[in-house]
């Protein structure tokens, strides 16, 4: 599987080269490329930052690129002003969303990597298909589904935060079998076999041996689920319909299309709403980059 | 009962709820959107009298539509050639014994962890024909490459493949830098005791070894551009006449807008199936290769 490929390759992705192939262009064709693509990748942040801290008067489409005079706060003060409620109820969504699943796949992959019983190699791909599928296609009756539901149990399912965490729960279990499976694969079946000879079970072993050395495996999940969850939109936008329930992409959005909110205040808002993920990249790049190459399959 | 058959009942019992979860929230929620599809309901009150393929007919004839299966088989051909291309080029670049290489590999890397609204803000900013890159050219003497970009519905859909290329195409970097970092160094010694170039190693040697990792690539960015929906509708939306406009974008709003929920459903189950087209195959040798071990 080309996955799996791609898998092995993983610890050398961040691992420095010892030699390399020589290239005939000379070291400065290289280091001129590589700066000017990054200048292309930084361009639009420089924008979003200088652009949010220039004060209301200082800002004008002509002096895009200019270095702001005096820096002011103002422009990020009035964006939080507006996202701060968003913001919150994207922890609020992100939290239970990224733990249960996590669990979940923990859970799911040691049983499809330790426990095959017949049938488990046709079901695994049929779980996968759900990671790829457009979510356009399950919309109509997950909709139908979260307002019967919730109204049959008496809670808010559709146009809520609890809901929607429900739907990301749901739809991110194939992701997360999928990175626990190939994690508790390569562990030694020989450790399984010696937890069976000293008595313990499915539960035992689990607990005892499976989980204690999960940690790089959670790691990564989390932080997949993580970023997912918080950059989703989607499943946002239709499902919570009521502006104090809208997690941050879809208040962004909203106020982005907005006529009368000063295109400084929205890249402030921009800023806002991209800096818990990329916080996470800045501190657990490693990690990052691990979990978006294991879960390549997804996108 | 056993341990051990005990323990066989209970792996397949702590299975089930995510087995029946994925069952009814993927598998039976296809099913019911393809009989949506079906039906007449395209008004608010749900009509699920059947109406053949009807739906399927009125899509296909729509303008919107056809607009929609164009702009998704240009941006995704640009799109996968753009990313392949640069994330190749980055990732040779960056493993030439680089200084500094985590910090370009990270500079490259970072779009990938901003969410597609974020960056469709940034984008429609600095590709706003009054402002932005439009500025930066004419101050940099190239005045004359300025361009309406997603105002001008000639080169409106290549406007959101550049801000999709801007995301992702560091992903397809890091993908390639790790296929690289795979292939031993004695490899490359060998061709070159056999005289090869360093264009005859990479055309013959390097390149063809890295096919799992341009598969990979292809469909990971793939299914991404086929159902390509947030970027648009928070950079450009439809665009003049149609032409940003993609499937995702046409169904959330005659689904949830217009409250054409039989018409929506058609174009999403449209969308499965293009994506099917691309992951089934993938999934099935994958699978299929993995048990042949």
């Amino acid at each position: 599987m080309a996955l799996e490929a791609l898998e092995a390759a993983l610890p050398r992705a961040t691992a420095a080269r010892a030699p390399a192939p020589r290239m005939r262009w000379g070291r400065p064709v290289i280091y001129a490329l590589l700066t000017l693509f990054a200048l292309f990748y930084l361009m639009p942040v420089y924008v979003l930052v200088i652009n949010g801290l220039k004060s209301f008067q200082e800002v004008s489409l002509s002096r895009m690129w200019e270095w702001p005079t005096s820096f002011s706060l103002a422009s990020f003060a009035k964006a939080s002003g507006k996202l701060a409620p968003n913001f919150l109820n994207s922890v609020k969504l992100v939290i239970p969303a990224t733990l249960v699943t996590a669990m979940l796949g923990s859970i799911n992959g040691y049983i499809l990597a330790k426990w095959k019983f017949r049938g488990a190699d046709v079901l695994f791909p049929f779980l996968l298909f759900g990671m790829f599928i457009p979510y356009q296609s399950i919309l109509i009756p997950l909709v139908q589904f979260l307002q019967r539901a919730g109204d049959a149990l008496g809670l808010a399912l559709y146009g809520s935060i609890p809901g929607l965490a429900l739907v990301h729960i749901v739809y991110g279990i194939p992701i997360t079998t999928l990175i626990f499976r190939n994690y508790y694969a390569a562990v030694p079946t020989d450790l399984v076999e010696a937890g069976r000879i000293d008595g313990a079970g499915l539960v035992g072993i689990y607990r005892h041996i499976v989980l204690p050395i999960s940690l790089p495996a959670f790691v990564v999940v989390l932080i997949w689920q993580f970023t997912a969850v918080w950059n989703e939109f989607l499943f946002a936008v239709t499902i919570t319909n009521n502006p104090a329930q809208q997690p941050i992409t879809v208040a962004l959005q909203n106020l982005a299309g907005s006529q009368i909110v000063e295109w400084n205040v929205q890249m402030a808002g921009a800023l806002l709403a991209a800096l818990p993920t990329l916080l996470v990249y800045i501190f657990l790049g490693r990690y990052f980059l691990r979990g978006l190459l294991a879960g390549a399959l997804k996108g | 009962m056993t341990r051990i058959s005990f323990d066989r009942v209970l792996a397949v019992a702590v299975l089930i709820p995510s087995l029946v979860a994925v069952g009814i929230f993927v598998y039976g929620f296809i099913g019911w959107t393809a009989y949506v599809s079906l039906s007449n309901w395209n008004s608010f009150l749900p009509d699920l009298s059947f109406a053949g393929l009807q739906n399927y007919v009125n899509l296909f004839q729509t303008f919107r539509f056809q607009a929609d299966l164009r702009n998704t088989l240009i941006f995704t051909v640009v799109f996968l050639v753009a990313c392949l291309a640069i994330g190749f080029l980055l990732a040779v670049l960056l493993d030439q014994r680089i200084r500094g290489e985590s910090v370009f590999r990270n500079i490259f890397l970072f779009p990938m962890a901003i969410s597609f609204i974020v960056t469709g803000v940034a984008w429609q900013w600095l590709l706003n024909p009054s402002t932005g890159v439009n500025l930066l050219l004419e101050r940099a003497g190239l005045g004359a490459l300025r361009s309406g970009w997603f105002t001008d519905p000639k080169i409106a859909i290549y406007s959101v493949v550049l801000a999709a290329t801007w995301q992702l195409s560091g992903f397809t970097m890091a993908m390639y830098l790790a296929g690289l970092r795979g292939i031993p160094e004695e490899l490359h010694e060998a061709a070159r005791v056999d005289g090869a170039s360093e264009w005859q190693l990479y055309r013959h040697v390097i390149i063809p070894l890295l096919y799992p990792v341009t598969l990979s690539a292809v469909i990971v960015l793939g299914h991404i551009s086929l159902k390509i929906f947030d970027l648009v509708f928070a950079m450009t939306g439809s665009g003049p006449a149609f032409s940003t406009d993609v499937p995702g974008v046409f169904m959330f709003e005659t689904t949830f807008r217009g409250n054409r929920f039989a018409e929506g459903a058609g174009i999403a189950t449209i969308m499965l199936l293009l994506v099917a087209g691309l992951i089934v195959p993938y999934l099935w040798y994958g699978t299929r290769a993995e048990a042949g071990r």
